[in-house]
């Protein structure tokens, strides 16, 4: 009896709220603000007047997300003279054939569609004289997109059937028999464990940054080029629930200024700087152009004794110096301060450098398998943005467009499905059978909660074991370290330390709920990881240098791997599965369960 | 990169905390907001634009090249609408500013 008393139960001070909405939108970022918007305005049929949206975002929608800084071109736009059709064939040529039309082409055929749904929400697009917009290269408008997110924010806090939960984290879908039916949830910032039941659900947490060592492992480790705070949730709750996902193996490493790990676009775009060794040959030309070619020559130029690398800059006008001192504290202020500080970009060239690999869906093309409507393979769970995969270079009309896609589904679905009418179908055995197994759930998630902030001095820390992961996977799954490249004897050590690390989150220790959110968020990398390493050890070629720099096997195999690489994890495994291309120009694809 | 918050100006109005995209910015019980986890930062400078008495500025870690100088943001009032003025606190004590037009689109 004493010794009950004197353990203070987590559990009892944590208060349970349980949520009923029809549909749930998990992340308030770039794709989902916008599935919100969509999905507000679309109604449910069966005589339903508006159906209940819920969306729910660990931060605050109005600046969480890729956005937060905000962004300086829509670089996914369907200029005057271009068609859909050219976008699809860039995005497919940038990886390397290893794409799906059918998603390309929805998305790309409603670029211009939601750029002028931002503009009309108050996005500052830059004009000519005749009103047109103006471009940049082929793809590309310009914006000043610093208040880009709070645009979509306030648009969302406008929609009187949608309600928003800020500052609560979801880390577990609830699954049964392969159909979604809600998620799980905590408050970081207010004690409240959330049991949130939906008739659909839209992932739109983003991809994963944070998986390997980054550039800067020091007091600046969070000055990455992806936000540090999208740690792979979505990927992860779908990993473990069974959802199929593809092209893990295709990562994202940016080419971005050195130190500050600004963008680069911008001074190759935007005043035409070229790539420079250190002996001032231009070497881009020699590697090609391509998003992963821009980085592989940077890093073999480096290798063979020409670095550092730089953009060139040297000698650019003083009124193009401003207007890039300018354009860069819309989006990356740490460039401007640096310039500032160390010396202005018409004096001395920009030094470049790639990042640590990032798992992204919407620059690469890893993340859930879906159809055209983005239906993922698990019933009633619709995925846009950075967590859905097979579309690269969506950017953020790209993202908004998914969202726009994923609502569209999820609504039609949530109508053809479910009688408005009555909470749960089946006969009351089965309800009552269903509310026991969910009280169960909610029960073993709080049990798990309570575990961490009541278990006192673990050896190790969830920062020190962070560190461990980024340490195994830099060196023995391609990072920084090796030049991106890695061999099948690498990986296979690389997943040992993995799994050793896994091993040792049940012992973490939190002292307020935003710890343990990082104890999940550690867990969801450390899931993602796994993946990420098959899915690398899976494809026996170098399709896509730096990205996936296969060391064991150097060549393109276009017999074999002209495929898209699949998992799905089955019994604790992950369980491989080559997929044959989509056909050329298809636009519609359907899951065959 | 990270940010500091001047615990003199800040009246703890708790917007910063609000909009941190990693909620790394807390409210201590004097009312004052501080960086609870300074590592963690992104750089995004959200919280910079949202103080409305301009107490948070930012500094390059000089891991990343930093020389010791700080910037932040303030509103001010241009001939059509407000105007974003970054000041730009060098070390050597020098101050420098940039202003931006919100209406005006980058040229890049």
């Amino acid at each position: 009896m004493h010794k009950k008393a004197s353990i203070p139960t987590y559990y009892q001070q944590m208060n349970i709220e349980k949520i009923k909405t029809d549909l749930l939108i998990i992340g308030g970022g770039t794709a989902g603000c916008y599935a919100a918007i969509t999905a507000s305005t679309l109604g449910a049929a069966k005589d339903v007047a508006d159906i209940k949206i819920l969306v729910v975002e660990k931060a605050n929608i109005k600046r969480s997300g890729c956005l937060a800084a905000g962004v300086n071109a829509l670089n996914a736009y369907i200029t005057e003279g271009r068609t859909p059709k050219d976008y699809v064939e860039y995005a497919k040529k940038d990886a390397d054939g290893i794409v799906r039309e059918d998603l390309l082409y929805s998305i790309s055929e409603k670029f211009n569609e939601v750029t002028a749904h931002l503009e009309k929400l108050g996005l500052v697009i830059l004009k000519d004289k005749d009103g047109k917009y103006v471009t940049r290269g082929n793809r590309n408008i310009k914006i000043n997109g610093e208040n880009i997110k709070p645009i979509l924010a306030n648009a969302v806090k406008k929609l009187p059937n949608v309600t928003v939960l800020n500052h609560v984290n979801i880390f577990d879908f609830s699954v049964h028999n392969n159909k979604i039916d809600g998620a799980y949830g905590f408050g970081i910032e207010n004690d409240t464990f959330y049991a949130i039941e939906a008739r659909a659900v839209i992932i739109a947490t983003g991809g994963a940054a944070g998986l390997y060592r980054p550039n800067n492992p020091g007091f600046s480790r969070h000055k990455m080029w992806y936000p540090p705070f999208n740690t792979g949730a979505g990927y992860a709750m779908g990993i473990r629930h069974g959802a199929e996902m593809t092209t893990f193996e295709m990562r994202f490493i940016a080419l971005r200024c050195k130190d500050t790990i600004a963008p680069t676009g911008t001074l190759a775009q935007g005043v035409g700087a070229k790539q420079i060794n250190s002996l001032g040959e231009v070497y881009e030309t020699k590697y090609g152009i391509s998003t992963s070619e821009r980085v592989y020559g940077t890093v073999a130029e480096n290798l063979e004794g020409r670095g550092p690398c730089y953009l060139r800059t040297v000698g650019i006008t003083s009124a193009q110096e401003e207007s890039l001192l300018k354009a860069y504290l819309n989006m990356a202020p740490s460039q401007t301060i640096r310039w500032i500080e160390n010396g202005t970009p018409s004096k001395a060239n920009v030094e470049i450098e790639g990042t640590e690999p990032y798992i992204v869906g919407g620059h690469t093309a890893s993340g859930y398998w879906v159809d055209t409507k983005r239906a993922t393979t698990i019933d009633g769970l619709y995925a846009a943005g950075d967590v859905a995969g097979g579309c690269p270079q969506k950017y953020v009309t790209g993202a908004l467009a998914e969202g726009e896609i994923a609502a569209k589904s999820a609504v039609e679905y949530i109508n053809a499905t479910v009688d408005c009418h009555a909470p749960l179908q089946g006969s009351r055995n089965d309800v009552e059978t269903e509310a026991t197994i969910k009280e169960a759930e909610i029960a073993s998630h709080v049990a798990e909660i309570e575990t961490y902030l009541s278990q006192k001095n673990s050896l190790y820390t969830t920062e020190q074991l962070e560190e461990a992961m980024q340490i195994a996977m830099d060196e023995y799954a391609g990072g920084i370290t090796t030049g991106y490249g890695y061999t099948e004897k690498q990986l296979n050590i690389a997943k040992e330390k993995i799994d050793e690390i896994e091993s040792l989150t049940g012992k973490l220790s939190a002292t307020d709920l935003q710890e343990v959110m990082y104890i999940y968020e550690l867990k969801e990398r450390l899931t993602v990881c796994k993946s990420v390493i098959a899915h690398l050890a899976a494809r026996h070629e170098t399709r896509w240098h730096s990205f996936a720099e296969n060391t064991d096997y150097p060549e393109k195999d276009n017999e074999h791997f002209r495929k898209y690489v699949n998992s799905r994890l089955e019994n604790g495994k992950i369980k491989i599965i080559l997929r044959e291309l989509t056909a050329e120009g298809q636009k519609n694809y359907e899951h065959h369960h | 990169m990270s940010i500091i918050i001047d615990q003199g100006k800040c009246i703890g109005c708790s917007r910063c905390h609000d909009v941190c995209p990693g909620t790394l910015i807390k409210i201590n019980e004097n009312k004052k907001a501080f960086i609870k986890y300074p590592k963690d930062c992104w750089g995004c400078t959200s919280c910079i634009k949202e103080c409305p008495v301009h107490a948070i500025s930012f500094f390059l870690g000089e891991d990343i090249g930093g020389k010791g100088s700080k910037v932040h943001t303030e509103k001010i009032k241009g001939e059509k609408n407000d105007i974003v003025r970054w000041i730009f606190e060098l070390n050597d004590g020098s101050v420098k500013t940039i202003d931006i037009d919100p209406k005006e689109s980058n040229k890049y």
